[in-house]
């Protein structure tokens, strides 16, 4: 089974995303905060990270930042799950090594399993 | 401003040599205009720094209300997507039908806070610094054929005339991409008139002098005299649209006006009642 480490401040959406992931079958861990998502991944090491970058803390940037640096975390996948849509941001996530960048409210559910799909190697 | 108040001092000096001979009674004169208008700046400056802060305040409330609201959207976007799509557990049709309500409503509240978030973005201005060439026709044909689905669902028969050699804007392409987007839109959802005549849309792109001009007609509704002078307010909707089209934010032109403003364009419309509406817009080619 297939672990993704969710990184999410929000409880609303880490529930009903949490469930839905874990519905498709994945094993879901869930942080609240930049600090327990970094801690997480370097113990868990999923085989994905949906990370926010709004994150009590510690900043989504900043936790990217750590996890491609460190040796045992930098090659696990990491895709921005976000609602911050500027510009910038985006090239700043794909230059800190992030896989892609993804605006929740414009992305359907669908569109979104697509892209966990795609960085999972699954199709 | 201080131009302006050495010139007022030097004028009230000039006149006051030609018609009073008491020197003391024009120096009194002079400084207590100095005076007055030191006052009358001070307060004008305050006022524009108030009005400046409280403009800001204002954008950086609403953005973080929009981004709030967002997240919990999201959350209930996903999750009806995710019982709709019956992987949960089966859902009857008359469960189906009450799901695809709340999707439907959730989808208005997400576009609605969506249209805010560009209000904000376009007031403050931040979004208008990355300056580019830009293609209109290839903004257009691309936003044209995104709209295919609509088009043919609605009756709607599209016409493109666009000039030979039509030369590059240097603008900021994801603004006039909101801008297009928005004209296209309302073009085809105004376009299906009354009476069933089939739906038609015109868009011209054409080269006037220095500048492009890009229009787009349609043979729908039209907007209704009284109303036309309050067509790029914000929030307004016209009577006879709120008739067909119950659901939108009145946010559309609002936006796509102040966005050409912004980039230094202009933008205009003729429209009559049951026949249609024209909209244009104007902008510099450098």
């Amino acid at each position: 089974m297939k672990k993704i480490l969710f990184v999410e401040d929000e409880t609303a959406l880490q529930k009903a995303f949490g469930t839905i992931l874990k519905d498709k079958g994945y094993e879901v861990i869930s942080a609240f905060d930049g600090e327990t998502g970094l801690k997480l991944a370097k113990e868990e090491k999923p085989n994905l990270i949906l990370l926010d970058l709004i994150l009590p803390k510690a900043h989504g940037f900043e936790v990217l930042k750590k996890l491609k640096e460190e040796k045992e975390t930098q090659q696990i996948p990491v895709i921005i799950l976000t609602n911050l849509e500027d510009m910038e941001n985006v090239g700043k996530a794909l230059e800190l090594g992030a896989m892609s960048y993804l605006i929740k409210a414009k992305y359907s559910l669908e569109e979104v399993l697509e892209k966990i799909k795609k960085a999972l190697g699954e199709i | 401003m201080g131009i302006v108040m050495i010139g007022v001092i030097s004028a009230v000096y000039g006149i006051g040599l030609h018609y009073l001979n008491d020197p003391q009674a024009i120096a009194l004169i002079v400084l207590f205009l100095t005076a007055a208008l030191f006052i009358i700046t001070f307060v004008i400056t305050q006022s524009f720094e108030k009005t400046a802060e409280a403009n800001r305040l204002k954008s950086e409330f609403v953005s973080i209300v929009t981004h709030q609201l967002r997240s919990p959207l999201t959350s209930l976007s996903w999750a009806i997507e995710a019982l709709i799509s019956g992987e949960l557990g089966k859902v009857d049709e008359k469960q189906l039908e009450y799901l695809k309500i709340l999707k439907e409503n959730n989808d208005r509240m997400g576009e609605l806070v969506q249209d805010l978030i560009t209000v904000t973005k376009v007031e403050d201005g931040s979004q208008f610094k990355n300056k580019e060439l830009v293609s209109l026709e290839t903004l257009a044909k691309n936003l044209v054929f995104k709209f295919q689905p609509f088009l043919q669902a609605s009756n709607i028969e599209l016409k493109m005339k666009i000039d030979d050699n039509l030369p590059q804007v240097l603008t900021v392409a994801n603004q006039i991409k909101i801008v297009l987007e928005n004209l296209i839109d309302n073009a085809i959802h105004y376009a299906k008139s009354k009476d069933g005549r089939k739906g038609l849309i015109e868009i011209l792109l054409h080269k006037k002098e220095k500048n492009i001009q890009f229009e787009i007609k349609d043979n729908g509704l039209g907007i209704p005299k009284e109303d036309q002078k309050f067509i790029f307010q914000k929030f307004f909707r016209s009577q006879n649209v709120r008739e067909t089209q119950p659901y939108g934010s009145g946010l559309g032109l609002f936006i796509t006006k102040s966005i050409i403003t912004k980039l230094g364009g202009k933008i205009g419309f003729k429209s009559e009642e049951g026949k249609g509406t024209t909209f244009w817009f104007i902008l510099s080619i450098k």
